[in-house]
């Protein structure tokens, strides 16, 4: 099962796809490091398929002259003054890396 | 003049355009990160500069930095472009080890600046007008270190959220030093502005070049683009050898492969850093943590009504308030620090002797002494007093480049040089016939030979004369003496 956000991650995805392929699922889910085996992919697919189509309801109306919605608050985007309030805690920053030395991540080596 | 007309690469088999596009990362100006309050100063200790939200933990919310958007703003004024009172921020989805989001906060479809064009000056004196297509907001990633460990890369968050200036130019260059010329003029304007510190070293400032070429009047053909070249040389050099590659690779047959390249400065070479095999889609959507960015059209205005003097202007205005050359106006308004210094010096002297002296001497000193010219032991009011001393005949030239030496020793006054070093022109009439009788004396047979009609020896003369007088006798009295006397 994939996570709500993940869920809709996916979603945004094939919405720009516009058609779902047997390429559409091996190819979405490497970009997002996803590991979905081979069985899965054809349920999912028809998944996807369903999710798009009911979403493609949307279609039927016309919003030609209305503004996209950011945000249903009325709020706007709030601002923040040029300073410094946080900083020099490496220990906190580092705390759940996996690995760390000399206050670095250490990865496994990401170059080619 | 504007130039319409584009060089040409002369290949083996017939000449080619080529086509350059410039994307330049301008590091804001600011005190605090774009969406954190974590600093962005350069050069903390690793992972010293990092709040939770540069480092994508958990549940984090990103605030925007009022003055972050304010120097962007600014910096499309003082480009002179359009300012978008509506812009949006997106997530640009990709994974790598430096970027812990797993996307990086950008602005796609709606910029905060639009579309305008800058003037570049070329070597050749004429100019061309290049278009930028967007400014945008957006977030640094963190750095990434992979020499220190043989199967590990180490990771720094510190530029991790640092805001930067996307400035995207139109294929419009087709040269690389029409590409240094506009990377340069950005970067003048930014300074100027205050809104980037335009350090390429430090990495404020650098640029990705898209290059790619064509036969003259053909379709466009498969661009190359290198990433993060961080000085104007580097990016001039890695065009050239770009240039040089694709059009080796077409002459033999081959095609171009759309690829991101890694410039090598110690080969001065471009080598492959990933194929587009797996073609990057990064999947943009507007970022649900960011409401729309919205700017008050009298905070705009009031942006635009405090706009410095831009390069531009200064350079007008040295043209046409001190008379100088288009090419000493160019160098003195580069640079604003410079400017200044400048303007201080010449204030009350001759405007045209003090630039001279500035670009020439100081320059050529300051360049031998590895210093700045904030750091210059002769300041501005000296040089400006020095040159007085030369215009009101108290040294000549050659002189003053004596005094100028001492001056840069000790930072000394160059009238304080002038009476200890005994350095005061001699105009005195009376010495000077007498030096001169004397030279006549000794060279009896060249004044014969001088009156004979061999007039060239005229300035054999004046050597010895400024010789006798270690050069401290004015040559302009020398000058009209010798002919008396010679000829009389």
């Amino acid at each position: 099962m994939l996570l709500p956000l993940q869920q809709l991650f996916v979603t945004r995805l094939v919405i720009r796809l516009m058609t779902i392929d047997k390429n559409t699922i091996p190819r979405i889910a490497r970009l997002a490091r996803l590991e979905i085996a081979l069985e899965r992919q054809s349920a999912l697919s028809e998944e996807l398929a369903s999710i798009l189509s009911w979403v493609e309801q949307l279609n039927a109306l016309d919003t030609a002259e209305v503004e996209p919605l950011a945000s249903v608050t009325g709020h706007d985007l709030p601002l923040r003054e040029d300073k410094v309030t946080t900083g020099n805690d490496p220990d906190a920053v580092l705390s759940n890396a996996p690995e760390k030395t000399s206050n670095f991540f250490v990865v496994p080596k990401v170059v080619e | 003049m504007t130039k319409n007309v584009s060089p040409l690469v002369e290949g083996r088999t017939g000449p080619w355009e080529v086509i350059i596009g410039l994307e330049v990362h301008a590091q804001v100006s600011s005190e605090a990160k774009l969406f954190s309050g974590a600093s962005a100063a350069f050069g903390a200790g690793p992972n010293e500069h990092v709040s939770l939200v540069d480092a994508a933990m958990p549940g984090m919310l990103p605030v925007i930095n009022r003055f972050c958007v304010e120097q962007a703003v600014r910096t499309g004024l003082g480009l002179n472009a359009q300012i978008n009172l509506v812009s949006v921020f997106d997530r640009k989805n990709y994974f790598y080890a430096d970027l812990p989001q797993g996307y990086q906060i950008s602005q796609f479809k709606q910029p905060c600046v639009g579309e305008v064009s800058i003037t570049i000056p070329l070597s050749d004196g004429t100019s061309r007008d290049i278009g930028i297509e967007r400014l945008h907001l957006e977030q640094d990633a963190g750095k990434s270190m992979h020499d220190q460990h043989p199967s590990k890369s180490f990771i720094d968050l510190n530029r991790s959220g640092v805001a930067l200036m996307e400035i995207v130019s139109k294929p419009d260059m087709r040269s690389a030093e029409e590409a240094a010329a506009y990377v340069s003029k950005l970067r003048a304007i930014v300074r100027f502005l205050g809104t980037c510190d335009g350090n390429m070293e430090q990495g404020s400032l650098r640029a990705d070049c898209n290059v790619s070429v064509r036969r003259p009047g053909e379709p466009l053909g498969t661009r190359t683009e290198t990433k993060n070249l961080n000085s104007i040389r580097f990016i001039a050099q890695a065009i050239n050898s770009e240039v040089a590659r694709q059009i080796e690779i077409l002459e033999d047959g081959g095609t171009i492969v759309q690829e991101t390249r890694l410039f090598d400065n110690t080969t001065g070479q471009t080598r492959t850093m990933r194929s587009k095999e797996d073609a990057h889609d990064y999947r943009y959507f507007p970022d649900p943590d960011l409401l729309p960015l919205k700017l008050d059209a009298a905070w705009v205005d009031h942006i635009r009504d405090t706009l410095p003097e831009l390069p531009d202007a200064l350079r007008a205005r040295l043209l046409d308030q001190y008379g100088l050359s288009p090419y000493d106006a160019s160098l003195i308004s580069e640079d604003r620090a410079v400017a200044a210094y400048y303007e201080t010096a010449a204030a009350g002297q001759d405007a045209k002797i003090v630039a001279n002296w500035m670009t020439v001497e100081l320059f050529g000193a300051l360049n031998k002494m590895g210093l700045d010219l904030a750091d210059s032991p002769v300041k501005p009011d000296q040089l400006g007093k020095l040159v007085g001393r030369i215009t009101d005949g108290t040294i000549s030239g050659r002189i003053a480049k004596d005094v100028f030496a001492l001056m840069l020793e000790n930072g000394a006054d160059p009238d304080q040089v002038i009476d200890e070093k005994g350095f005061k022109q001699v105009s005195d009439t009376g010495a000077i016939e007498a030096m001169i009788d004397a030279v006549m004396a000794e060279n009896a047979d060249k004044v014969a030979e001088y009156r004979g009609g061999k007039d060239k020896l005229f300035g054999f003369f004046v050597g010895q004369v400024m010789k006798a007088s270690q050069g401290q006798a004015n040559p302009g009295v020398v000058n009209d003496l010798l002919k008396q006397k010679l000829d009389g």
